[in-house]
């Protein structure tokens, strides 16, 4: 923010004269610190509805914190009628999702960034980057309905049994575990999803980092013959390298609690661990999703409020760290963020 | 100049690397090339979700996908979503009732009042942080306060749980944009006597008034697709909403909405069920991405979202 911080006194500037207007200005007098105390009330209100939501978490999933210990966190089950709840395989489910996402979008979203700021003209850069941001306003379920209808089934048809011909298929990791359910609905499946979903909000960042280049830098590196790749290269993706990080934890914090398309793609199986990405799995928020509406039982619906603790933590680990490095960078490269 | 970029260290420039501008020049096309296929590749992608959604959910508008509610026989092949559609534009008014003042008064108070103070800063942070939380954990959120103690779904809940998701954007929105009003405006008004609100309100707000109406736009086009925080708030339901209280009303009982029955619909084999879930898709997107372009055409001037 560049502008000045004034705080003239509202009196200092009253009408003086008639007693008209004199009456006027107290009574108006009254109206400054109602409308700073709204608006001040309003502001801690954010606060306290963002810090009350952390409390009524925890307070909420005590019972199954105190009640199933780290054996939510180190064990696979989920059976109300034994009221065994271990959320291992969703941990292992989300974090394998995210991670195939990240693989996808991350190099898509940087050579994207590169186009926008490097390569073409402004105006075309806009409508490029608002069809692309368009992107991030397609919601969650119509991503998992266009996945179950049409992305499940070429998965199932054509790449799945493709890669798993090929030597790659014996890979640990790769090879089919006994959950194999065809590789359509799969961790992969959501995994490329997932991908699509965050790849606006990668773009936009790294974008926004790139942008930070100061021009003379680049004019530098042009100056002494260098091609558009080379100057990206070693300029601009090296000072935007720390923002691009930030970018990527903005992307993770985002695919890790995405809900409903991975709910669609992922197959649910919150039973046994995943022995490869092409098995189904399931993931903290599809767990959550699929089960908390038919939950009766107390102990399952406090594990299910942990599980949205836990999620909670995870991703509020991810965004402050992405918002204390961008910060940072913010700082040190002195542009905006 | 390769050699130099990538060690500093002049000990280190003696093998200097040369390759022929021909292989440079080839890389650098290649790169442009990728480039390019990346873009295009996006812009693909969000055609394809597009067109898909477009045939697929054209086919199952018809009058009665405007005018009957969601059938309670799945193998039927009548009815529509109309009770779904009233649902999903009370819940989704009922939170923007909630949200877009409290969170305009929140962005006046960061950028007219707070301003880089602690206070300040802290909430930015908070909302900063919030508005990247998952949005079912909202949905646990509003089902731990409101449902669990009321022993009832309702749409007030499902309307509280997105209030939620709006409230920080709205907020970070309003000062942004606040800040972009040149502090003259606001001098020139204090000095002309106008007492702090009335500048903010009648000065400041009505020059940023374009951004500020955008903004409450794009915060609610931001919610009315979700569907996480509805599912054990609003729930679903098959009837039209009934008035206000009892158990089909709006603080009653399960409000019908189209993202839940969207959801149900695609998980049913019918194919009639499937068609839709797909008509319900087509009139979110519409809604959606009609109110985005809508409102950055009429007052997006230059400025970049």
């Amino acid at each position: 923010m560049s502008t000045v911080d004034i705080d003239i006194p509202p009196q200092a500037g009253a009408p003086r004269g008639s007693m008209k207007a004199e009456t006027r200005g107290r009574r108006l007098r009254l109206g400054d610190p109602i409308f700073r105390g709204l608006a001040t009330a309003s502001g801690l209100f954010l606060a306290v509805a963002m810090v009350g939501l952390g409390v009524v978490l925890v307070i909420d999933s005590w019972p199954a914190i105190t009640g199933l210990g780290t054996k939510m966190l180190t064990t696979v089950a989920w059976s109300p009628s034994t009221g065994e709840y271990g959320a291992l395989a969703a941990l292992v489910g989300t974090f394998l999702s995210t991670l195939v996402a990240m693989v996808i979008a991350v190099p898509l979203a940087l050579v994207i960034a590169l186009l926008l700021v490097e390569l073409v003209h402004p105006k075309v850069s806009r409508v490029v980057g608002t069809v692309i941001e368009m992107l991030a306003s397609i919601p969650s379920i119509v991503f998992g309905m266009v996945g179950i209808f049409t992305i499940v089934p070429f998965m199932q048809d054509h790449l799945v049994p493709w890669v798993l011909s090929t030597p790659l298929g014996k890979v640990p990791g790769i090879a089919p575990g006994p959950n194999y359910a065809g590789g359509g609905v799969s961790i992969f499946t959501a995994g490329v999803v997932l991908a699509f979903m965050v790849l606006p909000f990668i773009t936009a960042v790294s974008r926004d980092v790139m942008k930070m280049v100061p021009q003379v830098t680049k004019e530098a590196g042009y100056g002494l013959g260098s091609t558009t790749w080379e100057v990206m290269r070693k300029i601009s993706l090296r000072y935007a390298n720390s923002g691009i990080v930030g970018a990527i934890f903005i992307g993770f914090g985002r695919a890790l609690g995405e809900t409903m398309a991975v709910a669609f793609l992922i197959g649910s199986v919150f039973t046994s661990l995943p022995h490869s990405v092409f098995d189904p799995g399931t993931s903290i928020a599809s767990l959550i999703a699929l089960n908390f509406s038919e939950a009766t039982d107390k102990l399952q619906i406090s594990a299910l409020i942990e599980l949205g603790l836990i999620l909670f933590i995870l991703t509020i680990l991810f965004q402050v760290a992405a918002q204390a490095w961008l910060r940072r960078v913010q700082r040190v490269t002195g542009g905006r963020a | 100049m390769s050699a130099v970029a990538e060690s500093p260290r002049p000990s280190q420039l003696a093998p200097m690397r040369r390759r022929s501008v021909v292989g440079r020049k080839a890389v650098d096309l290649v790169v442009k090339v990728l480039s390019w296929i990346g873009a295009l590749f996006g812009i693909a992608v969000m055609g394809f979700v597009l067109y898909e959604v477009i045939i697929r959910g054209l086919k199952a508008w018809n009058v009665a996908f405007f005018t009957q509610p969601t059938p309670l026989d799945p193998m039927s092949t009548s009815g529509g979503m109309a009770n779904a559609i009233l649902g999903t534009i009370i819940i989704t008014a009922g939170a923007a009732a909630i949200a877009i003042p409290i969170g305009f008064m929140a962005g006046v108070y960061l950028a007219e009042f707070g301003r880089n103070g602690r206070v300040a800063t802290s909430i930015r942070m908070v909302s900063n942080v919030v508005m990247g939380v998952p949005s079912i954990i909202v949905g646990v959120f509003a089902f731990a306060i409101l449902v669990k103690p009321l022993q009832h779904y309702s749409g007030f809940a499902g309307s509280v749980a997105l209030a939620f998701l709006m409230l920080p954007v709205m907020a970070r929105t309003t000062e942004d944009i606040l800040n972009l009003v040149p502090n003259e405006l606001r001098e020139s008004g204090l000095a002309m006597g106008a007492p702090r609100w009335r500048v903010t309100l009648r000065v400041v707000c009505k020059a940023a008034r374009g951004g500020l109406i955008t903004g409450a736009t794009l915060a609610v086009v931001r919610v009315a697709g979700e569907t996480a925080p509805l599912l054990f708030t609003a729930l679903s339901s098959f009837y039209w909403i009934t008035g206000l209280f009892g158990p089909g009303g709006y603080f009653g009982g399960p409000v019908a909405n189209i993202t839940k029955a969207m959801y149900d619909m695609a998980n049913s084999p019918y194919p009639h069920m499937q068609a839709l879930a797909w008509g319900g898709a087509l009139f979110i997107m519409v809604f959606i991405l009609g109110l985005n372009i809508l409102v950055r055409l009429l007052f997006q001037r230059g400025k970049e979202w």
